[in-house]
């Protein structure tokens, strides 16, 4: 295409450089020469396309306008006007290809790790959910209460042009209107069923109307008498009024929270907290960032020093176990369904099949079959047995190995089956003329070459073994449960399922998402230590090439 | 070339600018303050509502919805989401704007709402004495309400009538009835596996008079545990005994114990509203608990309502379909044929109560405690099961375990 789009430039230039004979004709002729090199259906289809992801684009950036979030708008911006750069023009073929790969590894992989990295200085968490502003609004919604023993009163919203006032019936029958400014005075009313419906200087306010300025209704609070310490009548549905009294005031300037009742004066700490004098704090905080904090309360609780090095070491054994297991097998089975067998096809479509049960149920229903006392296992395959496949601590573990081995082998199964289909012939006849016999040719020919093309899947297998969380949580959920730990942590647990525990992600604590994902990039950095090393030493097998 | 970019980002900018001009009023009107938007589009007339609900309510509210459009003028949405993922996405997206108005919930969520900031106080008013006292002293916390509760559920002792004719005023008298019938299990309660079960257990373990945290005189509970000392102890030595002896075991987990109890293989099981469905075909009765202590045995209660956002755009809206609309007894009954669970309010739940199985939950639930809404709770979950559950196996001694739950709770409240 771009080719054509130069041939067709070049036919451009040089029309336009001679002298045009007739106006019409010349603009006649463009539109001849013109839909094969730029207005063709490819051109139209693209058009189509970008004009689809532009409006999606501007509405994104809309909304995040809305919602002010600038860095989504920014984001958004810049990648709407890269993508428009790279589309229609024509020196950058190659970005055409690769563009829509880098968005989405903006959006679901550097955005992701950079969030993480950003919530791991952070204390976000149960308690500190949000912004300061939504912690002060929300204390103080909290700690504005009903004045004891004070009425109900039927309630209207009326307004005298600007300004929005109530006109209440008390309970005495009399009606009284007020707004923000002037407390409430008795007025001569219409009421109707017990609501006031007319008053003279005041209109009054149609549902309609009330629901467009609802926000301004709601904030309202009309004071009862003079004296402040009467309370205030507030709204809620605009229906009926309620005096309330606030029990905690928040002075702007000094920023500081101070209990009406007590008079303690809460002042705003380190932690994102309103804190007294005496230590106490307000219960709702806000986010802030901690540093370093999270990194080292991770490794200073020393109710976790026990458990975490047993965690630790079975999180290396199970990773390293289920590598193996797995590779062994599935390179077993490869092999030997390389070999033409009658019915090989078949064989080989069954034993994928383990591998076509979404990971998370195949854990269930192992965790179903495996049960001490109603398990099929022990039920039926053997005639009634108790064995406590999930509930003693090393069995549980031989289980988990033994359900991804039943899980993961096909896998192996698979990508050894293709490259012992790859080999090269020449080198196996080789051997066979040197003599060798089938054990040494495959020693030393077929094992080596089949490592080569296998070895950075059995590293990216470790590494995800190493966070293979659906296969705890679902089949023994960590436990059983150390008998001598005090924290909610068993003999299966591995890493990310200890992450989730201790940042209450499980509900056994409150929540703590900075800690967590902190302990994640914890563990982020090992499993990327050990890609590293591994994938440089597999270089040296590379050679044999 | 030029002229095709020119062209094209023409061509772009018009569609996006209608694009934008679309979504532009839909998005006023979604706010509904603006004179245009609101005259082009009459469903938003009254502004919009976001409610969360889940499957089994979404009828019921639907129905209550209706009536307040047609009131109001104003627009509900109904979004669906499975219960137990509504907690942590009510945390997560309110702080955001992006949350909803108003969402189902249960009210031992109340705390942890509260210490986040998401949830806003609802006014009752006069009409909390309408409701069942215990579901407005669930949804309060240091005195303030929090939500419309519109259904109590609690567990009680179900019976099968054909197996066991009178209500047994025992654990002793339970198990020996139980022994009587000849079933396969003289008594069924679940346990999930290895992590037990100590909301079903509870019952059993207040007869022994160790609740699980101090209560304060308005019903509330304070963060000090009172499940340890000599009385844990006694109910901790307790479940050792009926393990041994085989009256509790810790493998049947609710399917089996109800797919047990539906066979007839047992005349008692302890469970709540929601396994009826499978008992249909069976002539039952709804008693109080057995206690095996010598206080009476007090089963959890549950309570659901609804919470308004904290930040919610729609809050007189919101304020207004809760507090007039779903307090009705017309929605309260709607509610409770949809979910099956006793209505909160007084009139719905007398109404209800006509029905013998209704009207025996409701009568053990009048004697049940709310369960624990302090956000303290979630620590004692953690260890709390698992321990029962070893208890029961014969894997941990009795005393000791318990005595190790109690100060590990404590070191994970301290911490």
């Amino acid at each position: 295409m771009t080719d054509l789009q130069h041939v067709a430039d070049a036919r451009e230039t040089s029309g336009d450089a001679t002298p045009p004979p007739d106006e019409r004709r010349r603009r006649a002729a463009r539109r001849d020469e013109s839909p094969a090199g730029r207005y063709g259906p490819g051109f139209l289809v693209k058009l189509a396309l970008m004009a689809v992801i532009d409006a999606f684009g501007v509405y994104v950036v809309w909304s995040a306008w809305v919602a002010e979030s600038w860095v989504i708008l920014g984001a958004m911006v810049a990648m709407l006007a890269v993508a428009n750069w790279v589309y229609f023009s024509r020196r950058t073929v190659p970005m055409k290809y690769v563009l829509p790969g880098l968005v989405f590894l903006f959006t679901f992989q550097i955005f992701t790790i950079a969030y993480t990295g950003w919530v791991a200085f952070t204390n976000y968490g149960d308690g500190h959910n949000s912004t300061k502003d939504d912690a002060i609004t929300a204390l103080l919604a909290q700690n504005e209460r009903r004045v004891e023993g004070s009425p109900s009163l039927p309630l209207t919203v009326v307004t005298d042009g600007d300004d929005l006032g109530f006109a209440v019936v008390r309970p005495d029958g009399t009606t009284a209107v007020g707004d923000a400014d002037d407390a409430l005075a008795p007025v001569e009313a219409t009421v109707t069923d017990g609501q006031v419906t007319a008053v003279d200087g005041w209109e009054v306010l149609g549902r309609q109307e009330i629901l467009e300025r609802q926000g301004e209704v709601t904030d309202l609070r009309v004071p009862v008498s003079d004296d402040p310490n009467d309370g205030s009548v507030r709204t809620q549905d605009a229906r009926t009024g309620y005096t309330f009294k606030p029990t905690l005031v928040y002075d702007e300037a000094a920023d500081t929270m101070t209990d009406t009742v007590t008079g303690t004066v809460y002042a705003p700490n380190d932690d994102g907290q309103f804190e007294a004098a005496d230590g106490t704090t307000l219960q709702v905080g806000w986010r802030v960032f901690v540093g370093f904090d999270n990194f080292t309360t991770a490794f200073s609780d020393s109710r976790y020093a026990g458990p975490f090095f047993q965690v630790v070491v079975w999180t290396f054994v199970f990773a390293f176990a289920s590598v193996a297991t797995t590779f062994l097998l599935g390179m077993f089975l490869a092999t030997v369904f390389n070999a033409p067998i009658r019915g090989r096809k078949l064989y080989r479509t069954l034993l994928i099949l383990p591998y076509a049960i979404p990971g998370f149920v195949a854990p269930l229903l192992w965790s179903g079959l495996l049960n001490r006392s109603f398990g099929f296992v022990n039920q039926v395959l053997l005639g009634g047995a108790a064995i406590p496949w999930l509930t003693d601590p090393w069995l549980a573990k031989f289980s988990i190995i033994a359900v991804n081995l039943w899980l993961g082998f096909p896998y192996m199964f698979l990508i050894c089956t293709g490259a012992l289909q790859s080999l090269p012939t020449d080198v196996m006849e080789a051997a066979k003329i040197d003599g060798a016999g089938r054990l040494r040719t495959w020693r030393s020919v077929t094992m080596p070459l089949l490592l080569v093309s296998t070895t950075p899947l059995l590293i990216s297998s470790f590494a995800f073994n190493f966070n293979n969380f659906a296969l705890i949580y679902m089949l023994t959920g960590g436990g059983p449960r150390f008998d001598d730990a005090s924290v909610p942590l068993g003999h299966t647990d591995i890493l990310i399922t200890m992450v989730y525990s201790v940042a209450g992600l499980d509900g056994s604590a409150p929540k703590n998402f900075g800690l967590a994902s902190a302990l994640s990039i914890v563990i982020f950095v090992i499993i990327a230590t050990i890609s590293a090393i591994a994938f440089k030493r597999t270089r040296s097998l590379e050679e044999i090439n | 070339m030029r002229r095709s970019i020119l062209l094209a980002s023409a061509l772009v900018t018009t569609l996006a600018l209608s694009a934008c001009g679309g979504t532009d009023d839909a998005g006023e009107a979604a706010e509904g303050n603006t004179e245009e938007s609101a005259a082009e589009d009459t469903a938003a007339d009254g502004g919009a509502l976001t409610v969360w609900v889940d499957e089994t309510r979404q009828a019921a509210v639907e129905a209550a919805a209706e009536d307040f459009e047609a009131e109001t003028g104003a627009e509900v949405e109904l979004v669906l989401k499975p219960f137990e993922d509504i907690r942590a996405d009510f945390i997560a997206q309110v702080p955001t704007g992006e949350g909803p108005d108003v969402t189902v919930g249960a009210h031992d969520w109340l705390g942890e709402l509260i210490t986040n900031g998401v949830v806003a106080p609802v006014e009752l008013g006069d009409k909390a004495a309408e409701f069942e006292e215990v579901a407005v002293q669930a949804f309060t916390a240091d005195e303030q309400v929090y939500g419309l509760p519109y259904a109590i559920e609690n567990i009680a002792l179900i019976r099968n009538t054909e197996l066991a004719d009178s209500a047994p005023a025992t654990w002793d008298d339970a198990i020996a009835a139980g022994k009587d019938a000849g079933t396969k299990f003289p008594f069924l309660i679940q346990s999930d596996g290895e992590n037990g079960d100590p909301y079903t257990y509870y019952p059993f373990q207040t007869s022994f008079g160790a609740p699980v945290f101090e209560q304060n005189a308005d019903g509330s509970y304070s963060p000090e545990l009172a499940m340890g000392g000599e009385n844990g102890e006694a109910y901790a030595q307790w479940l050792a005994d009926q393990g041994e002896a085989g009256n509790l075991t810790i493998d049947t987990t609710y399917d089996i114990a109800v797919e047990a109890f539906a066979n007839g293989e047992s005349p008692f099981i302890v469970g709540g509203p929601w396994m009826l469905e499978q008992f249909s075909d069976l002539d039952l009765a709804i008693d109080p608990v057995p206690a095996p202590g010598d206080e009476p045995a007090q089963p959890f209660v549950g309570v659901q309502g609804f919470y308004v956002s904290a930040k919610s755009e729609n809050a007189l809206l919101a304020n207004d379909f809760l507090v007039n609309y779903l307090s009705t007894e017309e929605a309260q009954t709607a509610l409770f044929e949809a979910g099956g669970r006793p209505p909160a309010l007084t009139a719905a739940a007398d109404a209800a109560s006509s029905d013998p199985i209704v009207g025996g939950f409701r009568e053990v639930g009048a004697d049940a405690v709310p369960m624990p809404s302090i956000p303290e709770m979630g620590s004692v979950w953690a260890f709390w099961g698992v321990t029962e559950a070893g208890i029961i196996s014969g894997k941990a001694e009795p005393a000791e375990a318990w005595n190790k739950m109690i100060s590990d709770i404590e070191g994970a409240l301290d911490s």
